[in-house]
């Protein structure tokens, strides 16, 4: 098999790495990068935090594998549900290797763009390193639980077409060249935080970026044989709901874990985000009520899901009222994305990738500049006479979609050269399960 | 004998069941089948994507009854699995011109 050949090489290139990196010279590089500072481990920061890690990993399997296996036809559910568990096992070997280092340290004269390598297989991370008040190791898995989220979420917008070898080699490419640069743009020191933009959780690290990056591969790979005129209803829609709500508790991790710490801001942080969540589910629910005279169960679900990603980069920085705003924004604002948008321009987004993620984090991080508090987090925003952080905030979104949506379509370049991305349509017709993985549901 | 064929509501497979072993019938056939008649089929709608189902879900009761029974058992299956709405389904007569009960060998209406 060619793509066996692919992965054997690949594995050599790692063990040649892994031996380089005995090599005298990078380690006394990273002892230069590593500065200690040298504040006291919290317990009660470090156990929330392992919680929260829990949790966010949580969210992908079994979480978002049964959001959109519940919504693909049953002659692709098992597929569905491989690739959200396939992207947590590569990216977690990726962002071990090389990811974290690249996202995470310092990146010297190119740090306004990408990190360093002086944590590259977790070189120098000890027990006893601290990042903050907990261990770097739990830093290094709660961001690696979000590095995984990221790169699953884009395959609602291939689903039902992509071949898995090709999304294997592009999921690798994606988490390397897409998702550590701009993690490091936010969180890791680089230019956007520089300029003050405001992303909690990751509006624009995570879901303007996975969103996007969707958007290119629907665009790129096409629309499924029979779209628009075939039935394509989802298989379970309890499969859906189940996935729906263990994110939903999961986004507890995901952003009142993102303060770093158990403290008053993070219970802000989750207080908003329930609040958020609620009413764009009520949201998208009236909607749809109003426009196709009924309250479906996807539409509710989808609206949660969309009110989860707006609040993601507003959590530590708005209060109570400002997250009602945020939600019932998504809420609306994502449906129309998913329905009335999606038809006009024609894409075939299957499950919404861009419609939810990519529109919902863009309301949700424009808005963190709308309803940021002083009080919460020492910047104020719109309404409380700081228009410029709406503009900032603008920059971020701006500078995240580029670059997504540029790498995105060269990886797809190169994978498409490598294995060809897309199914024959004999495969997608017949199913991916029993064509690439063997299997059934009966 | 003839074989009594009926297509019905799902919801109302009990009813007719009911009704029929009140009339001493020992025995039916049910299947679930899809069809449609004059009710056509429906519509769903997912985020905006609408899909027209042409086929409907439906019971199918199979029961061989005596020639003498045949009237009371359509009469019983219309007032059991009647809604008074489109949709309530049909009833076929046709003629049966052998039965064997496999274990005892027996014949035709000793057989039902």
């Amino acid at each position: 098999m060619k793509f066996a050949k692919y992965v054997f090489g690949a594995v050599v290139a790692l063990a040649a790495l892994a031996l380089a990196h005995i090599d005298p010279a990078l380690a006394q590089e990273a002892e230069a990068a590593a500065t200690p500072a040298a504040p006291t481990l919290s317990a009660g920061d470090t156990a929330w935090m392992l919680t929260s890690t829990a949790l966010v990993l949580m969210m992908t399997i079994p979480g978002l594998a049964l959001f959109y296996g519940g919504m693909v036809r049953k002659k692709n559910v098992l597929a569905t549900v491989m690739q959200s568990f396939a992207i947590t096992c590569i990216v977690t070997v990726v962002w071990m290797v090389i990811a974290y280092s690249l996202a995470f340290t310092d990146g010297g004269s190119m740090n306004a763009y990408i990190g360093g390598m002086s944590r590259f297989l977790l070189k120098d991370m000890e027990v006893g390193t601290l990042k903050g008040t907990i261990p770097e190791s739990v830093f290094m898995c709660f961001q690696m639980t979000f590095a995984i989220i990221t790169p699953a979420l884009i395959c609602g917008a291939f689903a039902d077409r992509m071949k898995f070898s090709a999304l294997v080699i592009f999921m690798v490419l994606w988490q390397i060249i897409v998702y550590a640069p701009i993690a490091h743009w936010v969180w890791g020191g680089g230019f956007l935080a520089g300029l003050g933009v405001l992303d909690f959780a990751g509006g624009t690290v995570v879901h303007i970026n996975a969103g996007v990056a969707g958007l290119v591969c629907a665009l790129y790979l096409g629309k499924r044989v029979g779209y628009g005129s075939e039935n394509m209803s989802p298989y379970n829609l309890v499969y859906a709901v189940i996935g729906a709500s263990l994110l939903w508790v999961g986004w507890f991790g995901f952003n009142a874990g993102s303060e770093l710490a158990a403290d008053g801001r993070a219970g802000y942080a989750m207080t908003v985000t329930q609040i958020a969540t609620a009413a764009a589910a009520l949201a998208w629910m009236f909607s749809e009520w109003l426009v196709h005279k009924k309250p479906s169960v996807l539409g509710i679900i989808s609206g949660a899901v969309a009110g989860l990603v707006a609040i993601t980069p507003a959590s530590g920085y708005v209060g109570p009222v400002g997250s009602l705003w945020i939600g019932a924004a998504a809420g609306v604002g994502c449906f129309f994305a998913a329905t009335t948008l999606k038809k006009a321009i024609g894409y075939d987004d299957s499950l919404d990738a861009f419609g939810v993620h990519a529109i919902g984090g863009i309301i949700g991080a424009l808005l963190t500049g709308v309803f940021a508090l002083k009080a919460v987090c020492g910047t104020s925003g719109l309404l409380e006479g700081n228009p410029g952080q709406v503009l900032i905030q603008l920059e971020g979104i701006t500078a995240t979609i580029v670059w997504t949506a540029v790498a995105t379509f060269v990886i797809l370049i190169i994978t498409n050269i490598l294995t060809g991305v897309r199914v024959s349509q004999a495969v997608e017709i017949e199913g991916l399960d029993i064509n690439l993985h063997g299997e059934v549901v009966q | 004998m003839k074989l009594v064929m009926a297509i019905i509501k799902p919801f109302k497979l009990d009813e007719v069941r009911q009704a029929l072993t009140e009339l001493g019938l020992q025995g039916m056939t049910v299947t679930e089948v899809k069809g449609y008649g004059r009710q056509k089929g429906h519509t769903e709608i997912y985020r905006g994507a609408e899909y027209a189902l042409n086929f409907l879900p439906k019971i199918k009761i199979e029961v061989v009854v005596p020639a003498k029974l045949v009237d009371k058992a359509v009469d019983a299956i219309v007032a059991a699995a009647k809604t008074g709405q489109i949709g309530d389904g049909k009833i076929f007569v046709v003629p049966v011109e052998q039965t064997v009960r496999i274990r005892t060998g027996e014949t035709n209406e000793s057989a039902l």
